[in-house]
């Protein structure tokens, strides 16, 4: 259990290499290890998605994946799409809606909107709502997520033609 | 995108120039929180910081016959295995009471517990080490043994005599009970037209926030300071019970309260294992840190709203009600949680039952009975939901009975806009309300003709809708009224200290919290309007005993009618002061003179005379030039708590559409309204926003959310996978409307909006769904939440 093991990774861009126990869950080691606290510890059972983070360019729960299992891996955090900008448009939407009070889903939330965004250009209300429907927010209510999402995809849109 | 137009009020008496009272800016401190760049307590990081995990009670009620430390004490990373006897020599034990409560009791509680566990998830041992991981596994090395006691988990049977006493000395399970009997009840029973009687059950539920609790205490024996890293509501209560119970003065602790992953209300309480934390920082001379994992939160952060109501009401064939007659159970753990009790959400629904309606016989009884459960305690909306549940599905029911439109009921019934003040059946004052207003307002947005159409062709194609409204009132803005009065150290009065820095810009301090509902947002439009600069010029600094002026923090909907107003009139002392600073260094008159978007302008004519950069530079660096004997005050300090009335009531009224599929039980949430009136609105979006999510906590209630235990006191669900919460696939849109009745107690006029949307939400989806089945003779559904199975059950089909 308390086995250690030698792992090496790319994050948010950054060569790492750290010895970890094998134990260790990805958002953990991201945490307390990289000090990247920008991704949430909320349930640890994979129901609530705070700490959704992008592994290989998929969006997966760091509660329910080891870091061990991410040898070798990209690994991106909100930290690391806010300093490329990446989804700078989806940060300014939620603020001028104010789709975030605690902000503690904020970070995960963004993260699956970015990729529902990604492989739906288009996407209706309720797509919206059942894309991010594994992300638990309790401040919102959802009703203005949904319409910050719902503004960037057309914004996109728009910029597209 | 819809978002609130951010356009200037129109002119009002508060309107300043500049004023940002009625706009919907932005919150000052969302770009951070959007990226990544908060700091919750679950991410401190202190030198010499350790963890501590708790060996937690697998038994409701059970004798601590042996704790053996030894095998622990020598695992990898152990610092320290401590136990209740010895937490109990660094900090004293409490008693969850208040004296206006009559008659209210309970018994002493440890931060660990000591000789017996009272409920599943009790602390029984702390182990502290380097990391939280290596405490948990310590945790598995201690050697304990129970011997398991009978536990009381029925409160219907709590009280019988063969039910065994959980604290013996207090000589019975019996914590609080309140009766009231207000006018002619059996008379006007007896004289009614139809007599409707019904009882509702309210699902235990509990707050669920995103982060759960975090708490990291700092003990620092060359200050003999203890700083405190706390996810709290309330910094200065948790300030005076730390220092009260390590035997400190208040002065030597320091609470620190930045940004808070949810709270509630969850986070307004005295916690036995955040207690705990201060004590073993005191105790190990090093920092320490608790963040409670999602089980542990389930068993132990406070639940509410377990209550079993039997319900009567009274009504002649026009429609006009006569009585209602409440009897409320509800059953609050082994413990009235510190410092605020348990009695007050039963207390809340004998104030509050009946309350939109004008009737004066009115009679009621609640009783608080202790069990071996985890604790129950004050949660968004306290009580609110519970007192609408249980009005709103009587008048419904009364409807239904005389044959009579619900919303045509309401009306004959509800306070008249123009008979305010008022005192309602239970004692409780209106200063004004506008029940008939938001009426209106309300089924002209939902079209309610249209509506009733479309659910009369949707049925006749075999799709069950159905139609539910409820009228609300809602506490805010408490005085003294609600804990001061009763012994509490808990403040009811707030301030706010405003200064000039040495460019120009607003430095305001205020005694609330950032919760994440905007309180941060709602100081700086204050300060911003009544002192004159653009908003961008203030920041805003809260959550710092050591910094902030005294003050109650965020609950019960106050920190921006209170909050606010003493940041408003801070504001306005200040300007006068820098007015009169201006006014030396042009040897004009201070009357003359007006602040305008951070400039010194002359009055009437907006002359531009002297920027506020040009004051404080000359205040602060060259204070030799101003006249001799003028000493400028560049900073000032306003308080504020309501005087007038005990608590400044708002109201509203809440519409549910929605689709019960009849084969699978499952209920679709179509649509959903408010309209509400919060007096002056400060922040249009915030309040918006702040009435959707109370909704959709209040449709958790409704539909979803419920605490499982078994006979034996085992919660069964405590995991979110298993107790279910809104998820925004099963969410509606939601509209938001609004009536304006300001307060007169406050120069801004603002009341609360914090806790409308979960006061409304249950009783509107309740009414909605007996709507949508009565027509199919199903028996009313009236115990919360209502799941497919319990709706299968009332259409006789399971």
């Amino acid at each position: 259990m308390n086995e250690m093991c030698d792992i090496s990774l790319t994050v948010n861009g950054e060569r790492v290499s750290e010895r970890v126990e094998a134990r260790k869950s990805l958002v953990d080691f991201l945490r307390d290890d990289l000090t990247l606290t920008g991704s949430h510890v909320g349930c640890e059972h994979g129901v609530c998605g705070a700490c959704t983070v992008r592994v290989n360019g998929e969006i997966v729960r760091g509660c329910l994946m080891l870091a061990v299992q991410c040898d070798g891996a990209s690994v991106e955090t909100i930290e690391g799409v806010s300093d490329s900008g990446e989804i700078a448009d989806l940060q300014e939407a939620f603020q001028k809606r104010n789709a975030l009070q605690c902000g503690f889903c904020t970070p995960g939330m963004l993260l699956t909107a970015q990729d529902l965004l990604s492989n739906d250009q288009t996407p209706s209300r309720d797509h919206i709502r059942e894309h991010i429907s594994g992300n638990y927010c309790r401040c919102t209510g959802y009703h203005a997520i949904v319409d910050a999402v719902e503004s960037v995809a057309q914004a996109r849109k728009g910029s597209r033609k | 995108m819809k978002i609130v137009a951010d356009v200037p009020s129109p002119l009002t008496a508060l309107d300043r120039p500049n004023s940002y009272i009625g706009r919907a800016v932005p919150r000052p401190n969302l770009a951070r929180l959007t990226q990544g760049r908060a700091q919750y307590v679950s991410d401190v990081v202190l030198p010499r910081m350790a963890h501590v995990a708790y060996l937690r009670s697998p038994y409701a009620h059970a004798r601590i016959t042996r704790i053996d430390k030894t095998a622990a004490e020598k695992g990898k990373g152990v610092i320290a295995v401590v136990t209740g006897a010895e937490l109990s020599k660094v900090i004293t034990p409490w008693v969850g009471v208040l004296s206006h409560l009559k008659g209210i009791k309970s018994a002493p509680q440890h931060a660990v517990a000591v000789d017996r566990a009272c409920w599943q998830g009790e602390a029984v041992c702390a182990v502290v080490a380097r990391t939280r991981a290596e405490a948990e596994d310590a945790c598995e090395l201690i050697g304990i043994d129970y011997e398991e006691l009978t536990p009381v988990t029925d409160p219907e049977t709590a009280l019988d005599k063969a039910t065994p006493v959980i604290h013996p000395e207090l000589g019975d399970n019996l914590t609080f009970e309140r009766t009231l009997d207000a006018g002619e009840v059996d008379k006007a029973f007896r004289e009614s037209d139809a007599v409707v009687e019904a009882t509702f059950v309210f699902g235990r539920h509990t707050g669920v926030c995103n982060e759960p609790r975090a708490i990291v205490a700092d003990w620092n024996p060359g200050e003999q300071r203890l700083t405190v890293y706390h996810g709290t509501q309330a910094p200065h209560m948790m300030m005076n019970l730390f220092a009260k119970h390590l035997g400190l003065e208040e002065y030597q602790v320091r609470v620190l309260t930045k940004d808070v992953g949810g709270s509630f209300g969850i986070k307004v309480h005295t916690y036995a294992d955040e207690m705990a934390v201060v004590a073993l920082s005191k105790l190990l001379k090093r920092p320490v840190k608790f963040v409670a994992d999602r089980i542990e939160s389930f068993v132990t952060d406070i639940h509410a709203r377990d209550h079993r109501v039997k319900g009567k009401i009274g009504v002649m064939q026009d429609g006009t009600i006569t009585a209602f007659e409440i009897d409320d159970l509800t059953g609050i753990g082994p413990y009235s949680v510190y410092p605020r009790t348990s009695g007050i959400e039963a207390n809340q629904v004998v104030n509050l039952t009946g309350g939109p309606y004008k009737c004066p016989n009115y009679r009621a009884r609640a009783r608080v009975v202790f069990q071996n459960k985890n604790v129950m305690c004050q949660y968004r909306a306290v009580g609110h939901p519970i007192a609408t549940g249980v009005t709103e599905g009587l008048v419904d029911l009364a409807a239904a009975k005389i044959g009579m439109d619900p919303a045509e009921l309401r009306r004959k019934n509800l306070y008249p806009d123009d008979g305010y003040p008022a005192t309602g059946a239970s004692g409780i004052k209106f200063e004004k309300l506008s029940h008939h207003a938001s009426l209106d307002k309300i089924l002209a947005m939902m079209d309610y003709k249209a509506l009733r159409a479309d659910q009369a062709a949707a049925r006749k194609q075999g799709i069950h809708r159905g139609i539910g409204f409820a009228s609300f009132i809602e506490v805010t803005n408490p005085s003294a009224a609600f804990y001061g009065v009763g012994g509490a150290r808990i403040s009811s009065q707030d301030g706010a200290t405003v200064r000039l820095d040495a460019t120009g810009a607003i430095f305001i301090h205020s005694g609330v919290t950032e919760q994440g509902q905007g309180a941060e947002a709602v100081l700086a439009q204050c300060v911003a309007s009544s002192f004159g600069v653009p908003i961008d010029r203030v920041r805003v600094i809260t959550g710092d005993t050591d910094n902030v002026p005294y003050g109650g923090g965020t609950w019960a909907s106050r920190a921006a009618g209170i909050g606010g107003e003493a940041a408003w009139q801070a504001g306005k002392a200040l300007r006068q002061n820098v007015l009169a600073a201006a006014a030396s260094i042009l040897q004009a008159q201070p009357e003359g003179l007006d602040i305008k978007d951070g400039i010194v302008v002359d009055k009437g004519t907006d002359r531009e005379r002297i920027t506020l950069d040009e004051v404080a530079r000359i205040c602060y660096f060259r204070p030799d030039t101003l006249p001799p004997g003028f000493q400028a005050e560049l900073m000032a300090t306003r308080h504020y708590v309501p005087r007038a009335w005990p608590f400044a009531f708002t109201n509203g009224v809440q519409a549910s559409y929605l689709e019960v599929d009849t084969d699978t039980g499952f209920v679709k949430l179509l649509r959903h309204w408010c309209v509400e009136d919060c007096g002056t609105v400060i922040n249009p979006q915030l309040v918006d926003e702040q009435i959707r999510g109370g909704i959709v906590q209040g449709l958790g209630g409704a539909l979803f959310e419920n605490c499982l235990y078994d006979e034996r006191g085992q919660m069964l669900n405590g995991n979110m996978a298993d107790y279910l919460v809104p998820m925004a696939m099963e969410m509606p849109d939601m509209e938001i409307g609004h009536v304006v009745t300001p307060t007169a107690d406050s120069e801004l006029g603002a009341k609360g909006a914090g806790e409308a949307g979960t006061a409304g939400a249950p009783a509107a989806v309740m009414n909605a769904i007996n709507d949508a089945l009565r027509p199919l003779g199903a028996i009313s559904l009236t115990e919360m939440p209502f799941t497919p199975g319990r709706i299968l059950k009332a259409l006789g089909k399971v």
